[in-house]
Formats: structure tokens, C-alpha cells, sequence
């Protein structure tokens, strides 16, 4: 049973209505799923252009993270500690899966095929000027260098998903079954790998926050 | 920012950083805070850390924002 003590009005109206029995729990429940809809239709659509999903399929994928999103909200009430409002708290469950459906769909017309490793964009991704490419060159040929030499194979192939080829940290973490912290723990050790290299190499000059 | 700017910013860590897990599980309570003018960031610093630096949280950060705020 979830207590409303502190809550804010219409947080205690949320949990009061969907703790009841009957057509006041069925209305509250319905409410909140047309809500939920709402929220993550306008959410598919503002990513849109960042996805290969288009069209009906984008509704449908709304569709689906907005029934999710609602089983685990019932599932969950339970654990609504009232740290935020209650209608914060169910939204972040449907931009949550939003952002996983996304993932996932990914996959279904990949732009780009999984260990493509295409180094020639890596100036692209690193959003480096043509005009500064050359000069840049001795340089991302030791970024390369470490992640060939200094990376674990894991570390390799998801850096390399993910930094060279640009696939969505989402889409590889559904390919690989991982979760999003799980890739991006590697990234970010990658990262510190890198930057000590290149700064042990004269590349760099200065530590960085990791080391202040 | 010159090129080599970019690249130092990318490889840049912050040891403030929570990671992905712990920023989206206080993601409703960062996201109120924000809505409310608040001192987010000062709150939860390594919400705030984490966010600069992860793009898919980031977005879903943008996206309960607009979605609590309407805009």
C-alpha cells in the first residue's frame, strides 16, 4: 500500500484513484494510458529524425512503450517514494522504453552493419575540420593504434560500434543484451585509456578532470 | 572549439559521473528540481556530470523535461 502522506494534490489523487477497486481504479488506469500515449507519440516523434523508424511505425512503437511503460507503473507502485511527482515519476518509465523500443528497432534497417569499422569517418565522428585532417592525422593514427594495442577485445568492438561507426549506444546494447550503463562503463574507460595514451605519447598536454 | 579541443573534450572523464544506472533512477526527481528552477546540478552533481557526457541520457533527461513541462 502506498502511502500519500506529503505528496503533492494530484500525486495523492494518482495513488488514491489507482489503489481503489472498480470503475474508479479502470478510469484512473485509463487516464493515465492516455496520457502515457500522448507523451510517448510526441517522444518518437521529437526523435524521430535521429531514427530510421518512420511513419506508422513510429506509432506503433509509441503504442507499445506507452503499454509497457503502464504494466510496469502497475507493477512498481509499490516503490513510489514520493521524491518527485507521481506523474514525473510514471513519464520516466515511457521515455524509458521509448528510448529501448528505439534500440531495438534500430536493427530492423541498419544504416550500418555491426564491427564495420570504418576508421575513414572516425574524423567525421570526432567532428575534426577536412582542412585540419592532415594535421590531425599522426594523431588519430595513435588513438587507433590504442585502441588496436591497449583495448580488450570487448572494449575494442564497442568502441568501435559506437565511436567509428556511430551505431546509437541504445541499438548496441539490445544487439549485445547489455544495458546502456554496461556500454557506456566501456566507453568511458576507453576514453581514459585513450587520453592517457595520448598524453604519455606528447599528444596532449594536459591531465584532464580525470586526474584533478 | 579548435578540432583538437573537440577531441580532448571527447575523451575528457569526470570522476564526478554516476554513470548511466544511478542517473536514470533519480531521473523524475532531477527532472522536477529542473521544472521547478531549482539547483539540479547542485543537488545531484554527478547527475549533472553524467548528463554532459551521455547523449542517450541526455536526450531521455530532454524528453521527460518537455514531456513534465509541456514544452
Amino acid at each position: 500500500m502506498v502511502s500519500a502522506v506529503g505528496l503533492d494534490e494530484e500525486s495523492s489523487a494518482w495513488l488514491r484513484r489507482l489503489g481503489a477497486g472498480g470503475v474508479e481504479r479502470q478510469a484512473a488506469e485509463r487516464e493515465l494510458h492516455g496520457r502515457l500515449v500522448g507523451i510517448a507519440v510526441a517522444e518518437v516523434r521529437r526523435r524521430a529524425a535521429g531514427t530510421a523508424v518512420t511513419g506508422p511505425e513510429l506509432d506503433d512503437v509509441a503504442h507499445q512503450a506507452a503499454g509497457d511503460a503502464m504494466l510496469a507503473i502497475l507493477a512498481k507502485l509499490g516503490d513510489f517514494r514520493g521524491e518527485s511527482r507521481f506523474i514525473t515519476w510514471a513519464y520516466r518509465f515511457v521515455i524509458l522504453e521509448v528510448s529501448s523500443k528505439l534500440g531495438r528497432h534500430y536493427w530492423r534497417n541498419p544504416p550500418v552493419a555491426l564491427d564495420a569499422g570504418q576508421w575513414e569517418r572516425l574524423p567525421d565522428r570526432l567532428g575534426i575540420d577536412p582542412a585540419w585532417q592532415a594535421e590531425s592525422a599522426g594523431l588519430l593514427a595513435e588513438v587507433r593504434r590504442v585502441v588496436d594495442d591497449e583495448l580488450t577485445g570487448h572494449q575494442r568492438r564497442v568502441f568501435v560500434a559506437i565511436v567509428v561507426d556511430g551505431i546509437p549506444l541504445d541499438a548496441l546494447a539490445a544487439e549485445l543484451g547489455l544495458r546502456r550503463n554496461a556500454i557506456y562503463k566501456v566507453i568511458f574507460d576507453a576514453r581514459r585509456k585513450i587520453r592517457r595514451a595520448l598524453v604519455a605519447n606528447g599528444y596532449m598536454d594536459e591531465p584532464g578532470l580525470e586526474q584533478r | 572549439m579548435s578540432d583538437l579541443g573537440r577531441l580532448e573534450r571527447f575523451l575528457r572523464t569526470d570522476p564526478d559521473d554516476v554513470g548511466c544506472d544511478e542517473a536514470m533512477a533519480v531521473l523524475h526527481i532531477y527532472v522536477d528540481l529542473v521544472a521547478a528552477g531549482q539547483d539540479a546540478a547542485g543537488r545531484y552533481p554527478g547527475v549533472a556530470a553524467h548528463l554532459r557526457a551521455c547523449g542517450p541520457c541526455d536526450e531521455d533527461f530532454t524528453g521527460l523535461l518537455q514531456a513534465v513541462t509541456g514544452g
